[in-house]
């Protein structure tokens, strides 16, 4: 199967490269190739999503972008100039990790949560209350600085566990799956706050998730992934204009867009030949 | 208001029936076992009524608590004693015990290495290990502690060790990613996850050092060194009077109660915001 270019026009917000991944392969020591020559331009202000079946490497290939496992092979080129641009892994410190579940100090409360981050960092308790009451009104939680996790739902978990990624204000956040979990009335809301966000404050983004709907909501770029081996399968650019809203979810243009993302997913999915078809 | 009040009015059989049984276990939860008990200590003086046992064999329960009021001061005296080497070697056993688990915690090799030894200390019966240790050690004090300790110390050892290697593996990549130190990881993540578990080993450990405590008094009292409650049950025994072997035997246990019942409600109050353990059960 050769790779398809859905669309190769840059997207709604284009910027300078911040992160490339070249020719980037990753082989866990238990033979399974999860990765295999993945060419990847992250530019600053991207909302990019990676799409694709489990097995497919999104999680991997994040994980690597956050520096917490390392390429087999290839590079990955921090190119953008300031705090992120000095070595290869990047400064964790300027990139911010939400995971699929909230992962949150169930003992701490969500003031201290959100905290965390810049107290590992030493910044005292006062100094850091303003930022992170910011950040907590930024998710609409606040008064629930003294709540601890099991007192909140999974929504509002998950929205501590963004006020805790981007209490440092990182210049990338990364996303795997983080509302997988979550109903789908939950899921819109966070949705939509979540491009909030990211038009107010202007990061970049790095979404993983197995949702087409999702993906093509929230991204100007989504990169459909197929696995056996893990590779990126094909770019879709999603040209619809940002604020996007519930009427933009109810839109053609969004069905439309739907459709052909759903295609190309289709296509990754059915690339994968042999015996082991549907996951492991 | 009004509304909820009709909604209890409204209360279907099933849920009717749900509520009185609630209410029942409420009150049968301690009212039960306070009958079962106060119905076994009448039964055990009838039948020493009944079979005209003298009291050198089986005391009345009435001679018993006579005795405990009587020997007061005999008793008691001991029982600080027993107590004194019962909460230091429980404050060793804490001490040790964690502290050896952050030490197993910071590599595999040390923990791999040395948790060995604290199954040997572990599963040798102390007094199998006591006549050493009286010949190694002169304070009498000292003797009864390391007796105590080693009794006590394990469960907080394995516990601990269990608890500071049982931390979600995506709350340590955070603290990876933020460029956490050993020592931040140490005391904002692991220490606080450890902690339910280190409370469970504390509970154990808590009995265990009574029973340390106890037992060393007892090896050691057999060669006359001693004058915690053992001593006294000793003593009690050669002189065939039992009223004071029960009132020993009454107070060691109501202790061990006690211990167990203070270190349940810590640790209630220290977990009971965020730990299932702790949780009022919610249907």
């Amino acid at each position: 199967m050769k790779l398809e270019k859905v669309a190769q026009q840059p997207g709604s917000v284009p910027g300078p490269t911040l992160l490339a991944l070249r020719g980037v392969g990753k082989v866990f020591s238990n033979g399974v190739t999860a990765l295999s020559n993945v060419e990847l331009t992250i530019r600053e202000g991207d909302f990019l999503s990676l799409l694709g079946p489990s097995g497919c490497g999104k999680s991997t290939a994040l994980r690597l972008i956050a520096g917490l496992s390392t390429p087999t092979s290839g590079v990955l080129d921090w190119r953008g100039s300031g705090a992120l641009g000095r070595s290869n892994i990047g400064d964790r410190s300027n990139i911010g990790f939400v995971f699929q579940e909230p992962t949150l100090l169930p003992w701490a409360d969500v003031f201290d949560n959100v905290w965390l981050p810049l107290r590992l960092k030493g910044v005292s308790r006062a100094k850091a209350a303003p930022a992170v009451m910011e950040m907590l009104a930024r998710v609409h939680l606040t008064g629930f600085e003294n709540a601890v996790p099991r007192e909140l739902s999974g929504g509002m978990k998950m929205r501590v566990s963004i006020a805790r990624a981007m209490v440092t204000k990182p210049r990338i956040l990364l996303m795997d799956e983080p509302f997988a979990a979550l109903d789908e009335i939950t899921r819109f809301k966070l949705n939509n706050d979540l491009l909030e966000l990211w038009q107010d404050e202007r990061f970049t983004v790095v979404f993983v998730t197995h949702s087409v709907f999702e993906s093509v909501f929230l991204s100007n770029r989504v990169v459909v992934m197929a696995a056996r081996p893990g590779r990126v399968f094909a770019e879709l650019a999603v040209d619809a204009p940002y604020p996007r809203d519930e009427a933009f979810r109810t839109s053609p243009d969004y069905a439309a867009l739907c459709r052909q993302a759903s295609d190309v997913l289709i296509g990754a999915i059915n690339s994968t030949a042999g015996p082991h078809h549907d996951g492991h | 208001m009004t509304a909820i009040e009709e909604q209890i009015l409204a209360l279907d059989p099933e849920e009717a029936r749900r509520v009185r049984q609630e209410r029942f276990e409420r009150i049968g939860r301690w009212l039960l076992p306070l009958a079962i008990m106060i119905l076994a200590i009448w039964l055990w003086d009838r039948v020493c009524v009944w079979n005209d046992i003298p009291k050198y064999i089986l005391p009345r329960p009435g001679v018993v608590l006579q005795t405990l009021h009587d020997d007061a001061g005999l008793l008691f005296s001991s029982l600080l004693v027993t107590l004194r080497i019962t909460f230091l070697s429980l404050l060793l056993a804490v001490v040790g015990g964690v502290g050896l688990a952050v030490l197993f915690a910071q590599s595999k090799w040390v923990e791999m290495s040395f948790f060995p030894f604290a199954i040997v200390l572990q599963v040798t019966p102390i007094v199998a290990i006591f006549p050493l240790i009286n010949i190694y050690v002169d304070n009498q004090t000292t003797k009864l502690l390391l007796c105590a300790w080693i009794v006590a110390f394990f469960p907080i050892l394995s516990n601990t060790t269990l608890g500071l290697n049982s931390v979600d593996r995506n709350l340590r990549d955070l603290f990876k990613l933020n460029g956490a130190t050993r020592w931040q990881q140490l005391r904002y993540l692991r220490l606080p996850a450890a902690m339910p578990y280190f409370l469970g080993g504390l509970k154990i450990a808590g009995g265990l050092s009574l029973i340390g405590a106890v037992v060393a008094e007892f090896v050691a009292g057999a060669t006359g060194q001693s004058s915690g409650l053992a001593s006294r049950i000793i003593e009690a025994g050669y002189r065939l009077n039992a009223p004071r072997l029960f009132a020993a035997l009454i107070l060691i246990s109501l202790t061990g109660i006690l211990i167990f019942l203070v270190l349940s409600l810590i640790s209630h109050l220290i977990l009971r915001r965020w730990h299932e353990s702790a949780l009022r059960q919610e249907r």
